[in-house]
């Protein structure tokens, strides 16, 4: 199949970027749409031109690495999946397919389709953590008993890879159902909750910190997650710091 | 850790107050279309009306109830302002190509949008009955009331505006139908209330009333328009 792709390109976080049109032909419909990218990143070292820089790492939807905003949408047409697993018998011969990077203002593009998710990592090392003890007597996890649809709810919540399509798709580029996620994972279990108050208190402050929008529960980062994060975390997030920050005594 | 800034001005607590406004706000709704229903009795109950008036800009409980309400329109709006702001600063370098149709619905997505209209719409709506209702010179009725039923009737029939103020009302009542479609449901989740029992009937009750509120609200003065 022939295809006409058109491409952000940006040299550099100050660059003002543009879009590019390059035609490919005899795409096999059976690649991945990252196989793809290859292609024509050989064709352009042929061709003397710089490639196009996109993020790629373990090509088996599990890393969260590539972040492409493909025809309108955060890892292309299809759910719940990355764009490692979009493959491109899900375009027609002919199609014009517009390939972007995530946009928002807390992650700035390093260079053409890649961004720095940095702030995500930042959020995390905010609270997203159990404090453990390191003076040798640390107790078994197995010895606090979870109950099971707990333990099913924090690991759906703990499957979140932190690929950035929440951010990417939101209107408003809100963090929300990223940091929900990882605010969840540890509130459901016994583990975390020592320190749930404090935790969801600090990663909030950083996601705000960090420039990311609003939720306005528009629900479009629920529907364009790849792992299918559920919007009750928002709403168990949300209770979370009302609660935290009531009983708060600053 | 939590800083007064961060009770006040946090992302999160911005939302908890756009949710709890909202909410007061559409409870009053509510107690408005009840005042309003009576219009369709017409001329005979009139004097009802006028009662129900006055009722609502001089009993006590009702008018310190009425400075919470002013306060929560413009909290709301405000606040409204202030999340919209921060929200397009979040972007700054909008998407080509955007398909938002294929993960979130119209209204979810215009909330600012269909604010704007009301926000317009409730200005106009006070000048032109809660103004003169309060602080203007009204006729009397026969039991000697501000007559508020005449200005309404007047507003909605006068052959050469009755039927612009008819349609800027019902334009205002779709509009607030679909800022309610998405807020009322949208209100809950953000005070953290997302349950697998409860989550759907709130959402089904958030249809209703965005539904059947502001239908009925506009049923009065097309009535009066085509009753004249």
């Amino acid at each position: 199949m022939n295809l006409t792709l058109k491409i952000w390109r940006q040299n550099g976080t100050n660059d003002k970027g543009r879009m590019e049109v390059y035609p490919i032909s005899d795409v096999n419909p059976e690649m991945s749409f990252l196989e793809m990218m290859d292609v024509l990143n050989e064709q352009l070292i042929e061709d003397g031109k710089d490639p196009i820089a996109f993020d790629h790492d373990c090509r088996e939807g599990i890393c969260g690495m590539c972040s492409m905003f493909i025809n309108g949408e955060a890892h292309g047409p299809g759910r719940r999946i990355t764009t490692c697993q979009l493959h491109m018998r899900s375009f027609k011969d002919g199609d014009t397919v517009v390939v972007e990077p995530w946009r928002a203002a807390a992650f700035p593009v390093i260079k053409d389709l890649v961004v720095d998710r940095g702030a995500f990592d930042r959020i995390q090392q905010a609270g997203g953590y159990v404090s453990v003890n390191t003076s040798g007597n640390t107790l078994d996890a197995n010895a606090i008993a979870v109950p099971k649809k707990d333990a099913d709810r924090a690991f759906d919540a703990a499957t979140c890879i932190g690929c950035g399509a929440c951010v990417a798709t939101c209107k408003n580029s809100s963090a929300m159902l990223f940091v929900s996620a990882k605010v969840s994972q540890f509130a459901l279990l016994p583990q975390g909750r020592v320190e749930a108050k404090e935790r969801v208190q600090k990663m909030v402050r950083q996601m705000d910190l960090e420039g990311f929008g609003n939720c306005t529960n528009t629900g479009a980062c629920e529907v364009e997650c790849p792992v299918g994060i559920s919007l009750e975390n928002i709403a168990r997030m949300n209770r979370e710091y009302l609660s935290a920050s009531l009983a708060s005594a600053e | 850790m939590a800083t007064k800034s961060a009770l006040l001005g946090s992302s999160l607590t911005k939302k908890y107050w756009m949710a709890l406004t909202g909410l007061f706000l559409s409870v009053f709704l509510i107690v408005h279309l009840a005042g309003n229903l009576v219009l369709l009795g017409g001329k005979e109950m009139a004097e009802n009306f006028n009662a129900y008036a006055e009722f609502m800009t001089t009993f006590p409980i009702i008018k310190i109830t009425s400075y919470l309400l002013y306060f929560s329109i413009l909290f709301h709006a405000f606040d409204g302002i202030l999340l919209t702001i921060q929200n397009r600063k979040a972007r700054p370098v909008k998407y080509h190509y955007e398909k938002p149709s294929a993960n979130s619905n119209w209204a979810s997505r215009n909330m600012a949008f269909l604010g704007t209209i009301m926000l317009f719409f409730i200005v106009g709506h006070m000048a032109t009955f809660w103004w003169r209702m309060k602080f203007g010179e009204l006729p009397l009725d026969a039991a000697g009331r501000k007559d508020l039923y005449t200005v309404v009737e007047v507003y909605f029939t006068t052959a050469s505006t009755a039927l612009l103020h008819v349609l800027i009302y019902v334009v205002a009542m779709i509009a607030i139908a679909f800022h309610l479609l998405h807020g009322f449901q949208s209100s809950f989740q953000t005070l953290g209330v997302n349950h697998p029992k409860y989550t759907p009937l709130i959402k089904k009750i958030g249809v209703g009333f965005a539904v059947v509120i502001p239908a009925l609200f506009a049923i009065i003065p097309v009535y009066m328009y085509l009753n004249q």
